[in-house]
């Protein structure tokens, strides 16, 4: 077991909640409220630096019950050990986690993927919209488990609403740094701007 | 005088529902409006430029809209997903073995790495030892595909500045290795080469002398090239002092592969976490000092050598032996046991019905490819389709860096930025 | 059709083909517009994914689409002649590729390339559009994952047999094919259709 696991547990206490080892890697799960702490003393700490971020995902488990997963991939590049951190966001609840953008950039996209493909909010995201899906995608977050392999909608109503969205109406308002002279915009083109990006994004367990 | 937004969509029909012209200059307030119309006409607007998802230059189906004040780049926001295609979601409905034709389709410019990076994944998970011959020939996989997608690179990146032989060059170098794939695996780009356990197929006579020769001219084309490109004035200009990113902000933003190299920072998966005996190899890590686009080319094609040199080296150990391991309940039994031995037939009958249970747990495997560091991470429930299959895309981590690259730059160096990321869509959007 | 032979200057004598006076021709109408259509097909190059990277291959040294007169790749929709979807196709990409369809000038043909623009290939989910027919008019379906240069070379060829059979006197064949009021192409039954579907192993769309 990497001796990180250790370091952690007397630095943190209780906010280690289990470590396991699996095919030679340990991992550990970790309270999720003290998730940006961790890891920026994981990344910073001498004798730790874990200081390349692999990867963010998530990991929904075909047992309904179980809860969600985020899933931290740390290397550090000094050491060259791999650690990997997770976070379970019992489901239920609002799905919630804090933000590590300000520890890595690298964090941006992939959050915003992460919130895409299950709905997990990052809280100060510094813009956390859809990604992949466009951003007024009516089905739900497409990697949950109760999200159908070919989607919740028919064919004809998939491809008729792929063909009625505006291809140029995806970039929003707050992403220029035009934002600060919003008030002087068209009404029209206002309203254009809103819808194109910031639709209403039904909630997927309600749509069903 | 306020700053003022023009926004003029190239996309567009250049008139909206109503009939209007969609160039709506933004902001306008009176007393801006009046000052404009003394002043240049332009001066102090931003202009909104939308480049993509079909453009030439941004290869693939890639979005940029891009405020430019001027020619100078103040934003770029990427918009991407147009080739998102639902990998990973299929995944959660596919055995393992069956994963593998989803990664040729992937990374399709280098689909033997994945096809690797794919069995590796599921050995780790599932504790398969895979033999020697096996590991040299997965080796030889890596390296030709490392060849083919830095040759796409350099072809259609000489294209952006403007250079067209050396596309010309690339390519027909490539159609060499492509003749070599398809010999081996029947198919030119998805080759599915890989399964658990093992190999699709052996290696058939003529591949090793294939590769030989192949590894004896092709250094000419790479020589050709670099004299042609390496000191050409225009490539110079357009690539040297563009995109610096230092080792820091490389860091920051987890990139990897050549791009990360180029920055001074000398990771390599192959070197650092060590897979198929790469330790025993030897080859050299070409690193950059600038961290511009200028030293991705010449990290890059200082990397098309040492692979060709990794290449030579394997073929020279290719050991004999089996390329599967010998353990029914992961290789298919050969054909015409399945079809006259009883034993064979059901065990060949229960992996295709059933697949290959895997052990309850999770694995991270990655390796070092074309594009940077690729990575699969399986969970499984011990069932035998994996819980979730994340793949840790190298380009689409990489392209989020573009904006940093860009900012303050030239249009045209985002052109050169762009093509120098080395993205490919299969990827970055899965 | 007879091509006249130039006349010599000096002697006054024709060339070859001809004994007429200079420069001209007998031919059906339909003949010389549909053979001179045929060998100058502008492409504009729809690549998306794996496809176009064997489209690519095509258009280069070896397999030379220059034979074709089809070398000047067409970026611009409005120089285009046959629009080639190499790749897949996204409902993110739908409405793209229906309006880049939209904005080239007749006479427009499409190439379907590959098994995924024809009939969404291998990806049955909720992301892909099964079939580019169901969003624009496919004149010739190229099978294959990815076909090979060759194949896309055959169906080029048969392109041009479609086209040489086609005549001026028939309006309907250029007519423009506009959505109707619900945006669609196709009426709802017949996209569900088009995009069931088939061949699957009642295993590979359940998960576990
Ligand atoms: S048909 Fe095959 S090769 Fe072509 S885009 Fe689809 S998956 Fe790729």
């Amino acid at each position: 077991m990497n001796p990180s696991v250790e370091a952690l547990r007397s630095e943190f206490g209780d906010a280690l909640v289990s470590a396991e080892v699996s095919c030679g890697d340990t991992y550990i799960y970790i309270d999720p409220a003290r998730n940006a702490e961790i890891l920026s003393w994981l990344k910073d700490t001498p004798g730790q630096v874990y200081n390349y971020l692999v990867d963010i995902t998530a990991v929904e488990y075909r047992d309904a019950e179980l809860p969600i997963e985020v899933v931290y991939e740390l290397f550090s590049l000094d050491r060259q050990v791999p650690f990997r951190v997770k976070a379970r966001l019992p489901k239920g609840e609002s799905l919630e986690i804090a933000s590590i953008v300000s520890l890595w950039s690298a964090a941006d996209w992939l959050e915003r993927e992460v919130y895409d493909m299950f709905g997990i909010i990052f809280t100060d995201h510094p813009d956390l919209r859809r990604i992949l899906m466009w951003e007024t995608y009516a089905e739900g977050h497409p990697l949950r488990k109760s999200f159908p392999l070919r989607g919740r909608f028919s064919r004809s109503e998939q491809v008729r609403q792929a063909l009625n969205a505006n291809p140029e109406a995806h970039y929003s308002l707050e992403e220029l740094s035009i934002a600060s002279e919003n008030y002087g915009l068209p009404e029209k083109m206002r309203d254009r701007l809103r819808r194109g990006e910031r639709g209403n994004i039904p909630d997927p367990e309600v749509v069903e | 005088m306020a700053k003022r937004t023009l926004e003029v969509d190239l996309a567009t029909t250049g008139v909206d529902a109503q009939g209007n012209p969609i160039t709506l200059p933004l902001g306008v307030d009176a007393d801006a409006a009046a000052q404009a119309s003394d002043g240049p006409a332009l001066a102090g607007e931003h202009m909104l430029i939308n480049i993509g998802p079909q453009h030439p230059a941004t290869h693939g189906v890639l979005r940029l809209v891009v405020e430019l004040d001027g020619e100078v780049v103040v934003r770029v926001i990427p918009h991407v997903g147009y080739l998102h295609s639902g990998f990973e979601k299929l995944g959660e409905y596919r055995y393992y073995n069956q994963l593998i034709p989803l990664t040729d389709r992937m990374d399709y410019l280098a689909p033997m790495s994945n096809n690797v990076c794919l069995a590796m994944a599921a050995e780790k998970l599932m504790g398969v030892e895979i033999t020697e011959r096996c590991k040299v020939l997965r080796v030889i996989a890596c390296e030709t595909n490392r060849i083919i997608s830095h040759l796409v690179w350099l072809g259609t990146t000489s294209i952006d500045m403007g250079a067209f032989t050396p596309f010309l060059w690339c390519f027909q170098q490539r159609e060499r290795i492509y003749d070599l794939q398809e010999m081996w695996t029947g198919a030119r780009l998805t080759t599915s080469l890989t399964r658990i356990g093992g190999l699709m197929a052996d290696i058939p006579d003529g591949f090793e002398d294939g590769l030989r020769e192949f590894c004896k001219t092709f250094p000419k084309t790479i020589q050709e090239v670099d004299s042609i490109l390496s000191n050409n004035g225009i490539w110079c200009g357009r690539t040297q002092g563009v995109g610096i990113f230092t080792a820091e902000q490389a860091l920051d933003y987890s990139l990897s592969g050549p791009l990360l190299r180029a920055s001074g920072v000398a990771y390599d998966v192959r070197k650092d976490r060590p897979y198929l005996d790469y330790e025993t190899y030897d080859f050299d890590i070409p690193l950059g000092e600038r961290g511009d686009v200028y030293d991705r080319y010449m990290v890059r094609l200082e990397e098309l050598r040492q692979s060709t040199r990794i290449l030579e080296q394997a073929l020279d150990r290719l050991p004999d032996g089996p390329i599967n391991v010998d353990d029914p309940r992961i290789t298919l039994p050969p054909k015409s046991a399945a079809m006259s031995d009883m034993e064979a037939m059901i065990f060949h009958f229960k992996q295709v019905m059933e697949g290959i249970p895997a052990p309850v747990g999770e694995a991270y495997f990655s390796l070092e490819g074309p594009k940077g560091e690729l990575g699969y991470y399986f969970v499984s429930d011990g069932t035998a389709k994996p819980v979730r299959w994340r793949v840790r895309p190298p380009s689409f981590i990489n392209l989020a860096a573009l904006p940093a690259m860009c900012e303050g730059r030239l249009l045209s160096d985002m052109i050169a930025i762009n093509a120098s990321i080395d993205i490919v869509m299969g990827e970055v959007d899965r | 059709m007879e091509l006249a032979g130039r006349e010599d200057d000096k002697t006054g004598q024709t060339g070859t083909v001809s004994t007429l006076s200079p420069n001209w021709l007998t031919t059906k109408l339909d003949f010389l517009v549909n053979w001179s259509r045929a060998n100058s097909l502008w492409p504009m190059p729809f690549g998306t994914a794996c496809c176009a990277i064997e489209f690519m291959a095509t258009a280069a040294s070896r397999f030379d689409l220059a034979r074709f007169g089809m070398e000047r790749m067409s970026f611009s929709p409005r120089q285009a002649d046959v629009l080639i979807c190499a790749g897949r196709l996204p409902f993110k990409l739908a409405p793209v590729i229906r309006r880049i369809y939209d904005q080239m000038p007749q006479p427009k043909w499409v190439i379907s390339m590959g098994a995924c623009a024809s009939t969404g290939g291998i990806f049955d989910n909720y992301a892909m559009v099964q079939g580019i027919d169901t969003v624009v008019p496919v004149d010739v379906y190229v099978p294959g994952c990815p076909p090979r240069p060759e194949a896309l070379i055959y169906g080029i060829l048969m392109l041009h047999k479609k086209i040489k059979g086609e005549t001026l006197i028939d309006a309907e064949l250029r007519e423009e094919k506009v959505l109707d009021n619900r945006g669609l192409r196709l009426p709802v039954e017949r996209i569900d259709e088009l995009s069931e579907p088939f061949g699957n192993s009642i295993h590979q769309t359940r998960s576990e």
